[in-house]
């Protein structure tokens, strides 16, 4: 399809340039292995992955058993404030508040602008007060995670929302007499499946990856706890990092596969409509290239 | 009253958004500007100290460069991957990797290039004794300013496919036959057409590549535990009072300079994605 199109590069170079980057971007990841397999004499061997399993060095590793607890739950109830609070609010703007909605799109784009460690100068003295009242559990960090979540689980939602004929399907829906709880779960969140998907993982990979609110607000969270574990383990830390790298990896790759063949969105037309890419990266969600991203032809 | 009920279902959103977006950011920015609990312009000097003004350049050094490197190498992927087919494993592999490892900032990166380039690190030592180079002769250089940018161009690129592969994706293969039908060859396509149509997509993307670095602290953090030669290590160090008491202000005052700079940088990314998307539809 390339061949012969002026300014597009035959598929051979293209795979040759596709791989020449893609090997200079594994050598990071190659060193980190290789960095595990170091053993004390000098030479290389499983010693500190087979450590790693075992119970007698876990009291060492308690603090980054905590760690992933934490971010574990700090994920589970920031996903649940994407599925219950953003959720329904982006669908009932959508749907009853057009007007809002490029107030809400501005809004949604303050916290790229607001760095999260210019939003920590501010989280600090609200965290005193939060502290003193619900008292210093780590589930509060969630309500911080929520705010650095909200541009991607936004953009990923609202960018399918559009595609589906949301208000058509909600009225229609509504005539035959269904109450808004039914409208939201059984009409809307399946027609933007993928969108909540995308929002999920990206709010799942954030979390477990963040770093700065914690570690200013000084929570224990994966990320924080690995900094400190490497400070006298560094072989665990990194091959923890590893580990939870090469399992992202994986499960975008899974996601991606399951999502099949692009389907067909437009009502009536033929045409093709790029499905977006399982995950809505962090700094790209408010590109308005995300929505729709049709290619004429 | 149907429209009231409805209003009623904006509140926890509403509520949400004030107490942990808005409140927070007039905290922050205001905190530079209180002091004894009145309000003072005494901090804003600060903005302006030589030390401060340093961390700012510094900043955007750090920020310019790994988003010019990052948006070129980026574009070429982005070019290269275009020519692919949509569905093939390659194309999929790359953009399941380019959503980690934009992602992939902070503490686990720093692990990775203190296991790459760290004194003991894999390619160090291959250098060393292969080759005889010693990438620090000059003394190390990870744990200084010069050593963030391997670091941030490997969150860079994968986010720059991120952004910019929709652009590419959008050039009509109708607008490469024409002008091969007009007797256009890869050069002349690019110099008219494929360019200048990229050419806003690709001033977006960059942009916002400069505003993701400028706004990155965790792997910064990781990397340098001593000194604060960026701005976000600047609010660390006035954060946990590192040197001396009383610092509330100051973070506060470094947050605005931060917001000032990001807010003129997202505007012009707003604006030129604006003009993209019309090529994009």
């Amino acid at each position: 399809m390339s061949a012969g199109i002026p300014g597009r590069p035959s598929p051979a170079a293209a795979r040759a340039v596709v791989a020449v980057i893609g090997i200079v971007f594994l050598i990071p990841l190659v060193a980190m292995l290789e960095f595990t397999l170091r053993n004390t004499a000098g030479g290389h061997d499983l010693s500190h992955w087979a450590a790693l399993f075992d119970p007698d060095k876990a009291r060492g590793y308690r603090v980054l058993a905590q760690g992933v607890q934490n971010s574990l739950l700090l994920a589970v109830i920031s996903l649940g404030i994407v599925l219950v609070l953003f959720f329904p609010t982006i669908v009932l703007v959508h749907l009853r508040f057009p007007r809002l909605q490029r107030a809400l799109d501005l809004l949604t784009v303050l916290p790229i602008a607001v760095p999260a460690i210019v939003l920590v100068v501010g989280f600090a003295p609200i965290y005193r007060v939060i502290g003193q009242t619900f008292g210093s559990g780590v589930w509060t960090l969630a309500l911080a995670y929520g705010v650095l979540v909200l541009p991607f689980a936004y953009r990923a939602i609202a960018a399918d929302l559009t595609g589906m004929d949301a208000r058509v399907r909600a009225e229609a829906a509504r005539s035959l007499g269904a109450g808004w709880v039914t409208v939201l779960v059984r009409v809307i969140a399946p027609g933007v499946r993928r969108g909540l998907l995308a929002a999920s993982l990206v709010t799942i990979a954030i979390v477990l990856g963040e770093f700065t609110v914690s570690s200013l607000l000084n929570r224990v969270t994966l990320q924080t706890a690995l900094l400190q574990i490497s400070k006298s383990d560094p072989f665990v830390a990194v091959a923890v990092s590893l580990i939870s790298l090469v399992a992202a990896f994986v499960l975008l790759l899974l996601v991606s596969a399951t999502g099949g063949p692009p389907r067909r969105r437009s009502p009536g037309g033929a045409a093709e409509v790029r499905v977006a890419p399982p995950t809505t990266p962090r700094a790209a969600a408010p590109a308005p290239s995300q929505k729709e991203p049709g290619r004429g032809r | 009253m149907r429209k009231f009920l409805a209003a009623l279902g904006l509140v926890p959103f509403t509520a949400y958004v004030v107490l942990f977006l808005i409140v927070p950011t007039l905290i922050a920015v205001g905190s530079g500007f209180t002091a004894d609990g009145g309000l003072t312009l005494e901090n804003l000097p600060v903005l302006f100290a030589p030390e401060t003004l340093s961390a700012f350049w510094a900043s955007i050094w750090l920020s310019a460069v790994t988003a010019v490197v990052g948006a070129v190498v980026g574009a070429t992927l982005c070019w290269a991957l275009a020519a692919l087919p949509e569905q093939g494993p390659l194309r999929r592999v790359v953009d399941a990797a380019s959503s980690v490892l934009a992602q992939f900032g902070g503490v686990m990166l720093a692990f990775a290039f203190i296991a790459t380039i760290g004194s003991q690190g894999l390619i160090t030592v291959l250098l060393r004794e292969r080759l005889g180079t010693d990438i620090y002769a000059d003394g190390v250089w990870l744990y200084e300013l010069p050593g963030l940018v391997l670091p941030y161009l490997y969150f860079q690129v994968p986010l720059m496919v991120i952004t910019f592969l929709p652009a590419v994706l959008a050039l009509r293969p109708g607008w490469a036959e024409a002008v091969a039908t007009l007797g256009g060859r890869g050069g002349s396509y690019w110099l008219r057409v494929g360019i200048p149509i990229l050419t806003p997509a690709f001033l977006g993307s960059l942009l916002l590549l400069f505003a993701n670095a400028f706004s990155s602290y965790a792997t910064a953090a990781a990397l340098i535990s001593q000194g604060s030669q960026i701005v976000p290590l600047k609010i660390r160090a006035a954060l946990i009072g590192e040197t001396g008491a009383s610092l509330a202000s100051n973070a506060g005052v470094l947050a605005l300079g931060m917001i000032v700079v990001m807010t003129i940088v997202m505007f012009g990314y707003g604006r030129l994605m604006a003009r993209t998307a019309r090529w994009q539809g």
